[in-house]
């Protein structure tokens, strides 16, 4: 029932961004195109908060990685969408892997200090691997890329629209995840990893794989991310990146994927709308978060669901 | 109820913005000009200095030029690119503004350079420094009216050369873009002209403690060059002395270490200090006087560069803007105006523009005193008409590699 609804209100708002955004001007174009991106962002760390119970704090560590394989790839090599979208994707999961094997072992805070320390550790290499990354000056010109679609890219409704098709594709393969059995297993650990590991399961494995995998989808967004911004600097993979997933997440409800998702377009919007007119604005921002702290504790859809 | 009240909250933040009408844009409406600004996060102070440099020229104006109204609307980057960028779409898609102007960092710079040659909207930077915008990655629609990073170190070293006895300098500088330019200009001609770098130390953006660092320079350098902004400023100059270093090794420095921005919070441990930068606000010019007077009593505060820089940035606007005879929808015509601009009496002294895009400008060599009790960067001497390039020609400048962390390599060193 809870999935069911869930659905029903990310493909009303998937529609509904679909249908008006031929009407719009450009500048309201792009803020939902960044949220569509930043969207799949939360909704990867969503598998792993919400579905696992792992609190990351480096999730900007894969989505800055792949942003940075396709800056590179891009500029300095003039790679094509394929191997820039390909090579983003095995780095992040590469990345995701590796500090995979070093973080799970832990769980709670101290998972949560980990995975900050690993994000730091890639923040540090964008900003002084110079030669590489162009350091903090980031790295800038990165063309729109071309998909042989009769629209250029460069415009921006038909960047829109492939955008939101690749977050459709990011939902519906995360769908799937979750519902597997492999998806349901993940929620058994997330509610008591001692009774799992009594019913045979190899609870380390399944946290590992969703780890990797989420970091995959995280890359994911970042590649369309670099595409998007056209610069990818050390700000895309920096602690404040990370933060900010982790309160779209909790803003839309974890465990929910169209929550976080939906979440996180929200932020997207209140910092560009709100900060227009005051400020202010972070002001305001906090006292959203605080109000969904104390009102919604399991997000925006949590207080709908408690209504029923 | 809260049902309701989250429904309303979410259709309000999606759809409100979606219902703002794009602007007309109809000759004789006002000029329209977009103003980025940090106006949030570190660097919050910085950018309330440029905004109220920004609206001090354009109260003295009346906002009006050329017969039009002059409009604008200020926005905040938080000091982050892909935010800048984004409110930048905002100000040429949906405000239509004539020209984009402001910005405080070079990532930012950067980051707009694409977006503003794509859009072809006519922009300036008063403040981004970074030495490639207008050298090896020129825009085509950006116009500095600040300055490059490296453009007052070129005549510092040539004056410390020939006007003291400092031959062997220890460098110590912030870890990141801005640093490497500022040393690297002055290695480049103080190496040229016989002096030596015998250490380069370089210490990261969030440094806490500058003791290790301190502890590891050399004590038998001439001199040494430190380059900071803001906070870390402040406290390398307290820690300089608590090291017992102030009055042994004489400090030198890029123009933000001790700039108006922060000098007020320092103490006796910034005097003597030598710097060099395109301003100072104890220039002594009918121009200055009356700009650094209307500012004080403006912001409350002393004149920082950034306030300066602003301020001129637009007037250097409007000079344009009267050269098009208020024209403003004309973009290719306004951007040549830009590039054409030809002042004589701003208070950073005279200016014009090079082929390039960046100002042909005084730079002030510049020591901290203590005048009627309150610290001042007293002006020393200044050199005329200094390029982005210094002595060098273009072509010949534009072959070398970018300054950098390695560049030039410390030969001396060890």
């Amino acid at each position: 029932m809870k999935d069911r609804r869930g659905i029903v209100i990310g493909l009303v708002a998937v529609i509904a961004a679909a249908g008006v955004a031929p009407l719009l001007s450009a500048y309201p174009l792009t803020l939902l195109t960044q949220a569509a991106i930043v969207a799949v962002l939360a909704m990867s760390l969503d598998v792993l908060l919400g579905y696992t119970g792992l609190p990351s704090l480096g999730h900007a560590a894969y989505f800055g990685v792949a942003a940075y394989a396709v800056g590179i790839l891009a500029t300095d090599y003039q790679r094509g969408f394929l191997v820039c979208l390909v090579a983003g994707l095995v780095l992040a999961t590469l990345t995701a892997a590796v500090f995979g094997l070093l973080a799970i072992r832990a769980t709670g805070t101290y998972f949560l200090m980990i995975t900050l320390a690993l994000g730091m550790v890639v923040w540090g290499l964008a900003f002084r691997w110079v030669s590489m990354t162009k350091g903090d000056n980031g790295i800038a010109g990165v063309p729109r890329p071309e998909l042989g679609l009769p629209w250029s890219m460069g415009a921006p409704l038909p960047f829109f629209y492939v955008v939101l098709v690749a977050a459709l594709v990011a939902w519906a393969l995360l769908g799937l995840l979750v519902r597997s059995p492999f998806g349901l297993t993940l929620q058994g650990i997330r509610e008591s990893d001692s009774r799992m590991r009594a019913l045979g399961y190899n609870v380390w494995l399944h946290k590992y794989l969703a780890f990797v995998l989420s970091g995959a989808f995280a890359g994911f967004a970042g590649v369309f991310w670099a595409y998007y911004n056209g610069f990818v600097s050390p700000v895309d993979v920096q602690l404040v990146t990370s933060v900010e997933t982790l309160l779209m997440v909790a803003l839309g409800g974890p465990g929910t994927l169209a929550g976080p998702a939906l979440g996180a377009a929200l932020i997207v919007f209140l910092k560009n709308f709100v900060s227009v007119y005051t400020k202010r604005w972070l002001l305001i921002l906090g006292a959203v978060y605080i109000g969904v702290i104390l009102f919604a504790p399991r997000g925006v859809p949590g207080a709908f669901r408690r209504n029923r | 109820m809260r049902t309701r009240a989250f429904t309303v909250l979410l259709l309000a933040t999606f759809v409100a913005p979606l219902l703002a009408p794009p602007a007309p844009a109809a000759q004789g409406a006002p000029i329209k000009i977009g103003f980025l600004a940090p106006l949030t996060g570190p660097f919050a102070q910085i950018g309330k200095d440029m905004v109220n440099g920004t609206e001090l020229f354009l109260d003295e104006i009346k906002r009006e030029v050329a017969g039009r109204k002059v409009e604008l609307i200020v926005e905040d980057t938080e000091g982050q690119p892909s935010t800048a960028l984004n409110k930048s779409r905002k100000l040429v898609e949906q405000d239509k503004v004539h020209l984009l102007t402001g910005g405080l960092l070079a990532n930012v710079g950067y980051a707009l350079q694409p977006f503003i040659d794509g859009a072809q909207i006519p922009a300036t930077y008063p403040v981004i420094a970074a030495d490639d915008i207008t050298q090896r990655k020129p825009a085509k629609w950006i116009v500095r009216t600040g300055w490059t990073t490296s453009q007052p170190m070129h005549p510092f070293a040539d004056w410390v050369l020939k006007n003291t006895k400092y031959k062997k300098i220890t460098t110590i500088g912030m870890d990141y873009a801005f640093g490497y330019e500022t040393v690297g200009g002055f290695q480049r001609v103080f190496e040229e002209g016989g002096g030596q770098i015998v250490q380069k130390i370089w210490t990261p953006l969030n440094t806490n403690d500058f003791a290790p660092f301190l502890s590891q320079i050399k004590r038998d350098s001439d001199a040494v060059l430190a380059l900071f902004v803001g906070r870390l400023a402040l406290q390398f100059m307290k820690q300089y002395e608590e090291a017992g270093l102030h009055g042994k090794l004489p400090l030198l420095g890029g123009g933000t270490t001790t700039d108006e921005s922060v000098l007020p919070q320092m103490g006796d441990e910034a005097l003597g200090t030598l710097t060099a930068l395109h301003y100072s606000q104890a220039i002594d010019s009918p121009a200055n006087q009356k700009f650094a007077r209307a500012f004080e009593a403006r912001a409350g505060k002393i004149a920082s560069y950034y306030s300066e820089a602003t301020y001129t940035n637009m007037r250097w606007i409007t000079e344009a803007i009267k050269a098009v005879g208020g024209k403003a929808e004309d973009r290719a015509a306004l951007l040549a105006a830009l590039r054409k601009v030809d002042i004589k009496d701003t208070a950073r002294g005279p200016l014009s523009v090079d082929a390039h895009g960046n100002p042909v400008q005084t730079i002030y060599i510049r020591k901290v005193e203590r005048v009627g009790g309150k610290l001042q960067n007293t002006v020393i001497t200044s050199y005329p008409a200094v390029s982005q390039f210094w002595k060098y020609k273009a072509e010949d400048y534009l072959k070398q590699p970018l300054y950098a962390r390695e560049y030039p390599p410390c030969k001396a060193c060890q």
